[in-house]
Formats: C-alpha cells, structure tokens, sequence
C-alpha cells in the first residue's frame, strides 16, 4: 500500500515537472551586445526575457490572442502618472522592453511625440517583431544610454510633459541610471509641470538608498507599491487625492480595455514615508547599487 | 634587505593601485557614456598601452644609476598624476563627450586624457624593481616570478577590494585620495633608505 502510494506520488510528481516544461516554450532567442534577449511563451502569455527559463524576472509580457491586455502589474502603475498630467504632448521612455508602455501611450495619446531611449537594438527588434511595437514618425527609438541620452538632450531645447525610466531588472542595474545627478539632470529635462514616473525597486536593501534619493531631488512624490515600486512625482506641488480620481474618470474606458480598472490604481498613490530618511543618497561617487541590491 | 622588501612591496601596492584606478575609472566615465561594453573595453585597452609603453620606459630607466629611491619616487609620480582626475574628471568628461559623441571613442579618448599618464608610470615599476632585485642571471628568472606574482596578486587584491567592498564604503574620489596617500607614504619610505654599495656603482 505504502508502496503503492510512493509510486503513484513519484508519477504525479514526473508528471508535473514534464508539465512545467511543456507549459513555458522558448519562441526566440537572439544574442546582443548586451546580453542575450529571449522569448517564452506560456499558453496565450508570451514574455521577453534576459535570462535563461526567465529565472528572475519578466521584463515584458503580452497577451498573444488580446495583445491589448496588460499582463504585467508595473506598466499598469506606470500609466497611473497619467492621472497626474492626462495630456502630455511629449513623452520620453528610458528603456522599451516589450513595448508596452509606448504601445498604451501611443493609443492614449495619438498626437503626442512619443521618444524611447532603448541601449540595445536586438530589443526593439524583438519588441516589433513578438510584441507589436511599432515605430513611426510620431514614435521614435533612439539607440542610446539613456544617461547619454537625457545630457544630450538637456543641451537641446526638447522638454518633456512626462518622462517614464523603466530600464532597470532585478538582476542588474545601471548604476549611473539610479544617482541624485541623474535625477537632477532628467528633472532639467522635464517640461514646465512635467511628470516622472520610474519603476523601481520595492524591496532589497536598495530601497531605502533609492527612496532617500528621490526625495533629495523630487522632495514628495507618490509612491505606488505592488510587487514593484514605481514612483510618480512632478514639478510643482502634487494633486489631492480628490484630483487624482477625477483625471481617473477620464482613463477607465481606455484601461477597461487593458484589463484593469483605473480605480484600483487610486489608493496606491500614497505619500507617506516607510523608510529610514538617514539612508545614504546615491550619487555618482557612491552608487554601489547592485551591491545594495544584494541586501535583503 | 629592507631594499629588497621595499620593492617587492611597491610592486605590489603599484599593482593594487592600477586596477583600484582603472575599476573607478569606469565609475567616472559612467555617467556621460554609460558603461557598455565598449567603455570598459576602452578603459581597458588604454591601461594596456600604457602599461605596455611603461614597461619599455621603465625597463630603460633602469639601467641609469637606479635605487630604491627613484622607484619610489616612480610611484609618488604615478600617485601624484591622479590629481587631475579628483578636481576636473566630471568637466573633462563633459568636453571630451562634445567634442567626440561617438560613445566608443568619446570613452577611448577620455580614458586616454585621464589614465594614460598615471598608468605609464605604474607601468614603469615593475621593471625597475627587477633590476634592484636580480643579483646574478642564475636567479634572475626567479626574482622576477617573484616580482610577477606580487605585482599580479596586488592587482587580485586591488580589484576585489575595491569592487567588492571600497565602493560600498566611501566615494570614488574619497577611494583615490586614500590611494594617493597610499602610494605618496610608500614611495617616502622608499626615500629614507640607504643604498647599498652595489647599487651605486
């Protein structure tokens, strides 16, 4: 009996790693400069990643048969600064991944000028040809560091209405991306009552490094916490609560399409402090930001 | 006999001192061109050359009454040409990328601007140091195993510590003045030993 149970437990158990296996399928996989960029498909749910079997982290996911839908929680965040400024006429990205965001702003906004600042070309690549971004003449792609990018782009007289930085994983960080210089320099870069939004980390021992940092440069800024942070700030002081769910009203159809309820984004937007205000800022002589990552 | 240590252990500080500054020297250029790959294989390609020409240099100077002193005077003048890196890297930088947008060669011409000096002169010590320590030729081939391995492990330890543990502590410029200092306190020492007969003649 004992026996038998053994067995039919040794079976179930074969059985569900086959399963596993069967169940995430590599579609695509490209080398790059970079890093080696890699397709999984998992029934309808199809993601880039940059790692092996997607061991730590999605960077991008679409659903193949409702490509509208947005699978990952963060870009969902993300588009809440979209409660903050509704119209922005020109928006800058750092870091494309899948292309989900400048494919939602790109339908939200047909009329803004819309720049993504992606380092690696094997990502747009994959990001048109497995994730239905598109670049047009309203869409551009610069191949670029993004910090390169925004001190070029500071000597220039293009200002943004909303700049979103979405270039980090949990695996690596580029360290000169995460300073209180280079907040400094992307706060120059927005426009008159500009808005950022950056994807960050929510827990590590980074956070309180990144949190303090943010504060040092943006003083207050909302900060949305799910699996991830992302932190939503503007120049100027920031919208009551009772502002915010009005602009929401605007966007619930729209986000009704991508799958989520503009409601449930409203009570992220929290100001209040959760972290040690005494944690060191990172600044470009000190930005051991892996080294902090490792921290738990 | 404290000759001889003095240039075992200033090789070995000098190699501990030339991959520390070349790893802080990716953290300097991050920020105006980034830190792809080919930063770092311009860092890396211009402490080769430089190293590479200082060991000709080096090994030339050598054979002009050499001693302890004016290795360690070698390495105060290694050290000493990081001055210019603590008070005008971020201005430099910022130049050389409008002068040179190309990220590839705006990062090669910058790691040659500011390392290339300062790695020279490290690049000079060690064969220096192999000419204060081969007695006869049937030990050259030993002491200068001995020299590589003290040179190379410096550089082992150089990088670990500053990778692992320095950049976690203090700030990049606060790392290179400890490193100057460093190298300025050693290469002093080296100035209050006495030469032997030998190496006057």
């Amino acid at each position: 009996m004992n026996r038998l149970l053994l067995l039919t437990a040794m079976v179930c158990l074969l059985g569900t790693t086959i399963a596993a296996d069967a169940e995430q399928r590599l579609v695509h996989s490209e080398r790059s400069l970079y890093r080696e960029v890699l397709v999984y498909e998992t029934g309808d749910v199809r993601c880039m990643c940059f790692t092996r079997n997607c061991r730590v982290g999605r960077q991008s996911c679409i659903d193949t048969r409702h490509p509208d839908r947005i699978v990952m929680n963060y870009p969902k965040m993300m588009l809440g600064a979209l409660f903050v400024n509704p119209r922005p006429q020109s928006v800058l990205i750092v870091g494309l991944g899948g292309g989900t965001l400048p494919r939602a702003l790109r339908q939200l906004l047909p009329d803004a000028r819309i720049d993504v600042v992606e380092i690696d070309p094997a990502v747009e690549r994959v990001a048109s040809r497995y994730f239905g971004f598109e670049a047009s003449d309203r869409t551009h792609v610069i191949e670029s560091d993004g910090r390169v990018y925004v001190k070029r782009a500071l000597r220039g007289t293009q200002r943004y209405d909303l700049i979103m930085l979405d270039a980090f994983d949990h695996e690596y960080i580029p360290e000169h991306l995460l300073t209180q210089e280079f907040l400094q320099e992307v706060k120059s870069l927005l426009a008159p009552n500009g808005v950022l939004a950056a994807n960050t980390f929510s827990s590590s021992g980074l956070y309180e490094h990144e949190s303090v940092t943010y504060e040092k440069v943006f003083e207050k800024f909302f900060n949305l916490k799910r699996e991830n942070r992302v932190i939503v700030t503007r120049l100027g002081p920031l919208p009551d609560r009772e502002q915010l769910q009005a602009v929401s009203q605007q966007f619930v159809a729209a986000f009704n399409k991508y799958g989520f309820d503009a409601a449930e984004l409203l009570p992220l937007f929290t100001t209040e402090r959760d972290w040690n205000p005494n944690a060191r800022v990172l600044t470009d002589q000190y930005s051991p930001a892996n080294l902090l990552n490792l921290e738990h | 006999m404290v000759q001889t240590w003095l240039a075992y252990v200033i090789a070995g500080w000098s190699g501990f001192f030339v991959m520390a500054v070349e790893l802080l020297g990716g953290r300097l250029l991050a920020p105006t061109f980034g830190s792809s790959i080919y930063v770092w294989g311009a860092i890396i390609t211009i402490f080769m050359l430089a190293l590479s020409l200082g060991y000709l240099a080096g090994g030339r100077y050598s054979m002009m009454t050499p001693s302890v002193r004016r290795l360690g005077t070698i390495l105060i003048i290694a050290a000493m040409t990081v001055v210019p890196l603590l008070l005008f890297a971020e201005p430099m930088l910022d130049a050389m990328s409008l002068a040179v947008p190309d990220p590839r060669f705006g990062s090669l011409l910058s790691a040659f601007t500011l390392f290339f000096v300062p790695t020279f002169f490290s690049g000079m010590v060690s064969p220096y140091a192999v000419r204060l320590l081969v007695q006869d030729r049937n030990s050259s081939g030993r002491h200068a195993g001995q020299l590589y391995f003290v040179s190379t492990f410096g550089s082992a330890a150089g990088t670990l510590l500053t990778s692992f543990y320095l950049v976690l502590l203090l700030e990049v410029n606060q790392i290179l003045l400890g490193l100057l200092l460093i190298s300025v306190a050693i290469g002093t020492c080296a100035w209050f030993v006495r030469a032997p007969r030998s190496e006057i003649s």
